[in-house]
């Protein structure tokens, strides 16, 4: 009964798991100083599991596999690929954190999550799809608390727990509710349900309520959101940019799935809401971004903001809509992966982590200093860097949908971004260390730190400038969603 | 397929500004030495593509056309027609002036150009460039969008960095903000086209040549004109957003200053008349009332402003606004004369004011202060500067014999025939400017140098007067010999009323 489809289908997560036996059974092996070079495997093992990924498991035809469980389909192996991607930059920039870096079985949850988001990307089914999310989850929730000792780490680890494990049983309890309604799990069949009425749109209304609790947390939609911030800022910082990218973007392939997929629209009931409350979370994620004067934090709310750029692809709910949801996530992934990572390589140097610290980095390291205007013009939605070119994706998407007023809002929330953002870049470029002697202080990086950094802006550019093949490879998504 | 040379005049200061950023830090002259070389080789073409464009034939030329997404109907498509052509040659002008006077020198006697981090000052400068370029030459929406947010977004930190201690946070933010708001207003509008060109004519283009056959409504045009038509103008210095312009002069480095008023404002205006009037020219038609209006008052005001402004580059600032409002109030008479005088006004206030912020940074590095009352006596020590600002103040002033005359005259008379009361109102500020000009021009160049500067105000580099030169030759030739560049702006305002008349 075991076909070769089957197999593929499920190719990344076999050799993730592989690769997941190999870290452990090296590990002990390497004396403790040697032992960062678990990264070096992680992130070589994960690249070469893209390779083989997409030279013998590339979907065809959208099929059902493994009992209706996983869905074959280039949406989710688009997904599977940023998630890798991601991994595989997280592993080099955890690589030269002291606390993190040194130990395998940080690496390992690190891989247990990512094969958790891989199910989240194809799971068909809702059964599959919940206990993709927990495999995602939990091994977040110990990495976000892996700095014992820490008090905010393991605030960060404890807060993430409570919120995850809460709003999980909300969605669990909206998933029940959806069987005990139908007498389905599977996805793709809840669509004809809802049309010849065995699961009445009220029941739909408050099903999808309920659910949405669990995906608004994974993606930290307003007013979801509290958690992100404090776990953000007291997780170790690889961790932070791996929740803030590859995690959410698991959230959106849930999303995007579930939403179009097993509740479209009928009365303009859901995308009515999503469109609201895709406003108040660029708003409001905005309006607190405006405040912080910790790095990590403004990061970790401009990323709600982000969320809610993001749901405007989703609100649209038109096949544009679905590959600008795609391709947004694409650029933010590298993007803000860059961002954290440059932030990482700076407190390391330097152990600091506000932003009047940065005053003088463009000095003490002038690439460095670059690289990190172009991440945060990215996400200002300035070219030649992606964030623009997604933006403008996004935005076309709501236009052609009739919401208008939703793009506007996203306008003057994106005008908003601009000065926060620059606000940085002024502390960067412009002002000067107390004692104007910058180059006395550089910001050393490491090798790791180099090549991942390197590799995450020439794709900021790439994703900004030739788009084209992206965006294809996106739109090849969204249309094989249906 | 011949040359392609608006690509390579476009991608030039792009390449460039990538060149100099691989320089090692410590090699500022090899920096200077890239931006010059590279900044020459625009002009020289820019010159070469004004000289073969042929004034006989109409539309646009030297057309390149490579798909980039062909899903959504976004191609590299570059054109330029008569409209556009001066204005490309404008920027290789302003480019390769404001190399020049940036230029520096490492023994810091003279406190003249670029000596902090020039390596980054070119590089963002000519990524700038090459947006200002990608912008004339782009016949695509959405290309030109973003070569006009690239164009944008290095000016923050040209002036933030390499600003006027004093606002250069407040004025580069300011000006930021605005020119992001305006644009990103303009894009809802764009988008909005780009849907109901789909929905009427089932093409997805972001092509404006397509979207002028896109067949919008009178009632979409009239909605969708003032927001697509102001978001532009507001890089144009329109009055009432004119307020971020002023503030970014003066905080700006020299060299900024004359990219920003010399080609940035035209850039707005550009934007707005092709995207604004061309392809939504019924709603033009009704509010041309309205944008005749503002401009006028721009054009007013800003000359009684720039009357009462001490500060040497303020009053150039307001005197940029009240210029760029005879091109606006050239925009809003719709017709021949009009369009004509607004195109070849661009041409000349952008090299007048180029000019004059040229000099004035001169004069500043060297006495330390802008305030007009302060100095005087200029002429005595630089010669050159004084004279190339006199030439200027005639430009400025509409003096026959100098390109400003064969702008203004031509708006005047076009805005005569559309409504002669704003023609009325609008002439004060000829007299006004002259009054304000003249009047400087006595302060700063002539009298006695006063006692706190004398002795150690010197002479300008070589440099600095080759940049002087080469602007003032251009206006005054273009004063003497219209011939030049009329008839190739009439080709493109043939194309614009063509549209305006097939309405």
């Amino acid at each position: 009964m075991f076909t070769p489809t089957m197999f593929a289908s499920i190719l990344p997560e076999i050799l993730i798991l592989i690769l997941g036996i190999l870290v452990l059974v090296v590990e002990p092996f390497w004396k403790e100083e040697r032992r960062r070079n678990v990264g070096w495997l992680t992130a070589g093992g994960l690249l070469a599991a893209m390779v083989i990924s997409l030279l013998f498991g590339q979907p065809g035809e959208p099929v059902m596999t493994l009992g209706g469980m996983i869905r074959f389909d280039w949406l989710g192996f688009f997904f599977k690929l940023f998630f890798m991607f991601a991994g595989a930059a997280t592993a080099l920039l955890l690589m030269d954190n002291e606390k993190v870096g040194r130990r395998g079985e940080a690496y390992l949850l690190f891989l247990a999550s990512l094969i958790g988001m891989n199910l989240m990307a194809s799971s068909a089914n809702l059964v599959m799809l919940y206990l993709a999310i927990e495999t995602t989850s939990i091994p977040l929730y110990i990495l976000s608390g892996f700095m014992l000792g820490d008090d905010k780490s393991t605030e960060a680890g404890f807060k993430y727990l409570l919120f995850g494990a809460l709003t999980s049983t909300v969605m669990l309890y909206g998933f029940s509710l959806v069987f005990g309604f139908t007498g389905t799990t599977a996805i793709y069949q809840l669509a004809g349900m809802l049309k010849t009425g065995t699961l009445s749109a009220i029941g739909a209304f408050g099903v999808l309520a309920l659910i949405l609790v669990g995906i608004g947390f994974k993606v930290s939609i307003v007013p979801f959101h509290f958690w992100a911030p404090d776990v953000y800022e007291g997780a170790p910082t690889p961790v932070s940019g791996f929740l803030s990218t590859a995690s959410k973007a698991a959230g959106f392939a849930v999303l995007v799935r579930l939403f179009f997929v097993a509740f479209p629209d009928y009365g303009g009931s859901w995308t009515a809401i999503l469109a609201v409350i895709a406003a108040i979370t660029m708003t409001i994620g905005n309006l607190l971004t405006l405040q912080q004067t910790n790095i990590k934090r403004l990061l970790a709310y401009s990323s709600v903001a982000h969320a809610g750029y993001t749901l405007i692809g989703a609100v649209a709910l038109s096949q544009l809509g679905a590959a600008s949801v795609v391709f947004y996530l694409a650029a933010y992934i590298a993007t803000n992966l860059l961002a954290f990572g440059i932030v990482m390589a700076f407190s390391r140097v330097t152990g600091l982590e506000d932003i009047r610290d940065y005053a003088g980095m463009s000095r003490r390291s002038p690439w460095l200093g670059l690289m990190m205007l172009a991440a945060f013009l990215s996400l200002a939605g300035m070219p030649p860097f992606g964030g623009f070119v997604a933006k403008v994706f996004v935005f076309a998407a709501g236009v052609q949908a009739g919401y208008v007023w939703l793009v506007i809002v996203g306008i003057i929330n994106s005008i908003i971004g601009v000065y926060y953002y620059l606000n940085v870049m002024k502390f960067v470029y412009l002002y000067r260390m107390p004692n104007q002697d910058e180059e006395n202080h550089p910001v050393q990086l490491t090798r790791p730190y180099a090549i991942a950094l390197a590799v995450l802006a020439i794709g900021v550019v790439l994703l900004g400038t030739a788009f084209a093949p992206w965006f294809s490879w996106s739109n090849a998504a969204a249309l094989n969603l249906f | 397929m011949n040359f392609p040379v608006l690509s390579v005049i476009t991608f030039t200061p792009i390449v460039a500004a990538l060149v100099i950023l691989l320089l090692p830090a410590q090699r500022k002259n090899e920096a200077r030495a890239v931006a010059l070389a590279s900044a020459t080789f625009a002009l020289i073409l820019s010159i070469w593509v004004y000289f073969a464009y042929d004034q006989t034939a109409a539309g646009y030329q030297f057309v390149e056309k490579y798909s980039w997404l062909p899903a959504l109907g976004i191609a590299l498509h570059f054109g330029v027609d008569g409209m556009s052509t001066p204005l490309v040659l404008l920027t290789g002008v302003v480019m390769f002036t404001g190399v020049l006077i940036s230029w520096g020198d490492d023994d810091k006697h003279v406190m003249a150009g670029i000596q902090d981090r020039p390596r980054e000052f070119f590089a963002f400068l000519f990524l700038l460039a090459g947006g200002v370029f990608g912008v004339f030459v782009s016949l695509d929406l959405f290309m030109l969008f973003f070569f006009y947010e690239i164009a944008v977004f290095p000016m923050y930190l040209l002036i933030a960095i390499w600003g006027w201690v004093q606002t250069r946070e407040y004025a580069a933010m300011k000006l930021t903000l605005y020119l992001f708001v305006g644009s990103v207003v303009s894009l809802v509008g764009v988008l909005v086209m780009y849907w109901q060109q789909y929905q009427n004519t089932g093409v997805l283009s972001f092509d404006m040549l397509q979207m002028e056959k896109a067949g919008f409504s009178q009632a979409f045009q009239n909605i969708w004109f003032l927001p697509v038509f102001l978001g532009f103008a507001v890089l144009g210095g329109i009055w009432p957003f004119h307020n971020w312009s002023p503030d970014g002069h003066v905080a700006a480095p020299t060299a900024v200053s004359m990219f920003h008023a010399g080609v940035l404002m035209k850039l707005g205006a550009f934007a707005a008349l092709r995207v604004g009037i061309m392809l939504l020219p019924q709603g033009a038609q009704t509010w041309s009332w309205l944008i005749m209006a503002f401009a006028a008052i721009a054009v007013v005001y800003g000359a009684y402003i720039a009357f009462v402004q001490p500060d040497l580059k303020y009053m150039i600032g307001f005197s940029s606004v009240s210029h760029m409002g005879l091109v606006m109030l050239g925009f809003s008479t719709l017709n021949q004369q009009g369009l004509t005088g607004a195109g070849v006004q661009m041409f000349s206030h952008g090299v007048m004011t180029a000019l004059f912020f040229a000099v004035t940074g001169m004069i500043y590095d060297r006495s330390h202060t802008r305030q007009i009352p302060e100095l005087g006596g200029m002429s005595k020590v630089m010669p050159f500067a004084a004279i190339g600002f006199i030439i200027g103040g005639l430009v400025s002033m509409g003096m026959p014999g100098f390109s400003g005359f064969v702008a203004e005259f031509p708006i005047f008379m076009g805005v005569w025939g559309s409504r002669w009361l704003v023609a009325v109102i609008a002439s004060i500020s000829i007299i006004i400017t002259a009054a304000y000009i003249m009047r400087n021009i006595r302060q700063v160049f002539f009298g006695e140098i006063p006692e706190k500067l004398a002795g150690h105000v010197g002479d300008i580099t070589v440099l600095d007067k080759v940049a002087i030169v080469t602007l003032c030759v251009l206006m005054v030739g273009l004063g003497l010999f219209p011939g030049l560049m009329v008839p190739m702006v009439e080709t493109g305002v043939q194309n614009i009323l063509r549209l305006l008349g097939g309405a």
